[in-house]
């Protein structure tokens, strides 16, 4: 395939920020109809890249040429005239607004309603993602947004569609229907960038792949030529850490949960319906489902920033529903939010005053009020040098660290404290693979201490991996928990997708 | 073409170094102004800056310098703390009326009783008129969730009519001739706040400044209740997280407010002032908003900010009354000062990067 004439051709591309070089001489190019993979960890400059290719960025040196034609797009405005769209990982979209609004928001000169509602509908329909262009994008699930993200980038015909970690969001039969979607494209010629690390997605796509490590190529192979763990070990550099399970059984229960609801506090919230689980000493509990289906709100009920009915929420058969975050943690209740910049930590605070944060009590950095800094500066030390963050020192700020090495940061934070009961929401988003294979072990060996851990995650492959039990979360309500060992993927699909599935999404409007 | 670049970290130096600047740049604009009203831009500059502290009759405004800056400074550290936790109490001149009348009741219901507690039962009673005024807003908000803001600045009217029947009915001097106004607490030695050092304007009102600073910087840098103030202001989810209650922190932080507020209302009527008349309040709660963002909201800066305001209304008093400048002028001098330090505070948190526009 490779003689063909390719669409899009980079040579030497280099861009440096100030400190770093975020890309260095790379090159590679993409055949029309051929879907390529950007493979690499956090930082290793995928997204740097694709911004160039994509106008939001202009390179320091180096050529890019589109269809044989020198190619340098100034902004995004340009990028698109020339035929390259992107669907970036996190949507802009107006909950407030309808479909077709907000696809009419993305475009230059927008055609009548109407006539944009008709051509929405075509084009969802001839690529198989069935969208409503009278819904309210707030009541849509993450997979359905992702659809308006998709066909507005469809709307313009482009040559070279970029994507950027698309699956994070869905279950696993809406990546099959992206899937389907994309080699489609492929077929009718479309060149499509595809941004990921989940491997084996690579290696049933992707048809190349360009392996990039600390802003250069590493190497470019055939995905399907290779295996998942060679990949990770090319964009890794070094061998991977398998998480070992050691099984632990029949502790006593630590954290049970019954009859949980709750409203949410925001229009566009989920509210929690009749929520009721167990974990016990020593056990991973896994709870899966698609973004926005309540675990954003199960975290805040389980960390005590939204108190529930009294007996709602049990740590070693107390009753601690009424109870604030202070007197959780103090019982070993601990909780480490999705959302790292703004929740879990304050952005311009240094991580000294961030390890006070959470860690007051419990690690004895306060007496009557009074707050012992140099206590917290080596509380702070301590994690940065457990959990390998990557910072200067304890004093920098949460928000000039990358989101992995925050990450880390955060998880370690409420680790090192011991706790009885660990909840996480999302404890390896945007974490390379060798950070997030260290923070679930960090996790485990947490566990076989005796310790009770709820991991919620949209990540299947990690929930397979550390739980011994999984659940999941579907527009509020929790599913049954079931022994890990020996789920097959269709059934956890079907637990994810509950009465929130395909059909029932195309169908009512 | 100029281009903003963020900074991974808010710059330290140019912290310290932006109000610095803003007074710069505020002498050249203010200078500009006076020139085009005929007058000599280093001449004035001079009779503001210069002539309070080291002219020929700084002894006369040397003094004044702490009378006018203590109520500042004290209202503006109190309000600081709200600020930084995201809570607008934007009413402390009311609170300062408030707190003046209330303080000023008792003392004036001990007339003529001579006694050395009562002067310390005014104070108290003026910080809690004070903190009384102040949990209005504070309570709306928490109960209703009000807009403190709104609900902070109309009290300050409401607090003006109080003061006006005061003036006129309630607390009128019985011996006062038909006159508006009570009896001069500043004659009646039991309630007077007077003088501590001849010549140096230092009275009780600036102990307690001198206290409150103190007690501030303390609270912030070293205390549970300050760390959750500055966390609420920077990342209110966060602040959520670790446990800070949203409601205790808006009453705690116009407890705080109100209580410092009503104090400086009562050392200043029971000292400079002497009297409750209609025209007691000039302003003091207001001018302490733009004190306390010139003093980056740091109990050490606004003591800073709260002499260079206080050198301002001394200097420009003087300016208008030797140069003949108009009164506005120098509002809008002052006015500036806010105005640039909002402006290069942008220096911060942004590099300035001159450079060839994007094509």
């Amino acid at each position: 395939m490779s003689e063909a004439e390719p669409l899009l051709r980079i040579e030497g591309l280099t861009k440096a920020y100030p400190g770093v070089v975020a890309n260095s001489d790379v090159s590679f190019s993409v055949g029309p109809g051929r879907v390529h993979a950007l493979l690499g960890e956090n930082g290793a400059g995928k997204s740097t890249l694709v911004k160039m290719i994509y106008g939001l960025v202009r390179p320091d040196a180096g050529r890019m040429q589109l269809n044989g034609a020198p190619y340098a797009p100034p902004n995004p405005n340009a990028a698109r005239a020339s035929g390259v769209a992107m669907v970036f990982q996190h949507f802009s979209l107006f909950d407030a607004l309808d479909v077709a609004e907000n696809v009419a928001l993305g475009m230059e000169n927008p055609p009548p309603r109407r006539a944009l509602a008709q051509r929405i509908r075509e084009v969802s329909q001839a690529y198989g993602l069935p969208l409503d262009p009278a819904r309210t994008v707030g009541d849509l699930s993450a997979g359905e947004r992702q659809r308006v993200e998709i066909v507005r980038c469809l709307l313009q015909s482009p040559k070279l569609l970029i994507m950027d970690e698309p699956t994070s969001v869905l279950t696993p039969q809406e990546v099959e229907i992206l899937f389907a979607t994309l080699r489609q494209l492929a077929a009718e010629g479309t060149a499509i960038l595809y941004i990921s690390h989940k491997l084996e997605e690579i290696r049933s796509l992707c048809d190349g792949a360009t392996i990039l490590r600390l802003g250069k190529v590493v190497a470019n192979c055939t995905p399907a030529e290779v295996s998942a763990r060679e990949l990770a070990e090319m964009m890794v550099g070094q061998t991977l850490i398998t998480p070992t399970r050691a099984a632990a059984e029949g502790g006593k229960v630590v954290l049970e949960v019954s009859g949980l609801s709750l409203r949410p506090a925001t229009p566009f919230g989920t509210s929690l319906k009749d929520i009721g689980f167990s974990v016990r000493a020593g056990e991973v509990l896994g709870i899966g489902g698609v973004a926005g289906n309540g675990q954003d709100e199960l975290l805040a009920v389980l960390s005590g920033e939204a108190p529930v009915a009294a007996g709602a929420v049990r740590v070693d058969g107390r009753d601690v529903g009424a109870l604030g975050p202070v007197e959780r943690r103090r019982l070993g209740l601990l909780a480490a939010p999705e959302e790292r910049l703004g929740h879990a930590a304050a952005p311009d605070m240094s991580l000294t005053e961030n390890a006070m944060l959470t860690g007051s009590g419990r690690m004895g950095l306060e007496t009557r009020g009074f707050l012992d800094w140099r206590k917290a500066r080596v509380f702070a030390e301590r994690i940065i040098a457990e959990f390998d963050v990557r910072t200067p020192g304890p004093s920098h700020a949460a928000r000039s660290l990358s989101g992995g090495n925050l990450q880390k940061f955060v998880i370690g934070r409420e680790i090192l404290q011991e706790p009885r009961v660990l909840v996480v929401n999302q404890p390896t988003w945007g974490v390379d693979a060798s950070a997030a294979a260290s923070i679930r072990q960090a996790l485990l060996d947490l566990a076989a201490r005796g310790a009770a851990i709820v991991v919620i995650s949209q990540d299947l492959d990690e929930l397979m991996e550390i739980s011994d039990r999984f659940c999941a979360l579907n527009e509020g309500r929790l599913s049954p928990p079931r022994p890990a060992k020996g789920l097959s993927v269709e059934e956890i699909g079907l637990m994810l997708g509950g009465a929130h599935d395909l059909e029932a999404a195309h169908g009512t409007a | 073409m100029i281009r903003l670049e963020k900074r991974p970290e808010p710059s330290r130096g140019w912290t310290a170094l932006t109000p610095v600047l803003a007074v710069v740049l505020t002498m050249i604009a203010g200078g500009a102004l006076f020139a085009l009203l005929g007058k000599d831009p280093f001449v004035a500059m001079k009779t503001i800056f210069w002539d309070p502290i080291l002219g020929e009759y700084a002894f006369y405004y040397r003094g004044q310098l702490l009378v006018k800056a203590a109520p500042l400074v004290l209202i503006a550290v109190g309000l600081s703390l709200g600020f930084r936790a995201g809570v607008w109490n934007i009413g402390a001149e009311g609170q300062y009326i408030v707190g003046a009348l209330c303080g000023g009741a008792v003392g004036l219901a001990f007339y003529p009783a001579e006694g050395w507690y009562i002067f310390p039962l005014m104070v108290v009673a003026g910080a809690l008129g004070g903190w009384l005024w102040a949990m209005i807003p504070g309570i709306l908000k928490t109960r209703f969730n009000t807009n403190e803001i709104l609900v902070s600045l109309l009290l300050v009217y409401v607090a003006e009519q109080l003061l006006a029947a005061s003036a006129l009915r309630w607390l009128k001097n019985p011996e006062g001739q038909g006159f508006p106004g009570s009896r001069n607490l500043a004659q009646y030695p039991a309630a007077s706040n007077p003088e501590l050092i001849a010549g140096t304007g230092m009275h009780w009102g600036v102990v307690a400044a001198m206290i409150a600073v103190i007690f501030a910087y303390v609270l912030l840098n070293r205390h549970m209740t300050g760390f959750h103030i500055r966390l609420a202001g920077q990342a209110p989810r966060a602040a959520r997280f670790s446990g800070v209650s949203p409601s205790r922190l808006v009453l705690f932080c116009f407890s705080v407010s109100g209580a410092l507020a009503g104090l400086a209302g009562l050392f200043e009527l029971t000292g400079p002032a002497g009297q409750i008349s209609i025209d007691f309040n000039v302003g003091y709660g207001f001018t302490a908003i733009i004190v306390a963002f010139l003093g980056r909201l740091h109990p050490v800066g606004i003591l800073l900010a709260g002499l260079l305001m206080a050198l301002t209304y001394i200097g420009g008093e003087a300016a208008q009354s030797t140069l003949g400048l108009p009164a506005a002028a120098i509002q809008a001098f002052q006015g500036m000062l806010l105005f640039f330090l909002l402006a290069v505070d942008v220096l911060i948190n942004f590099r300035v990067r001159f450079g060839r526009a994007m094509a």
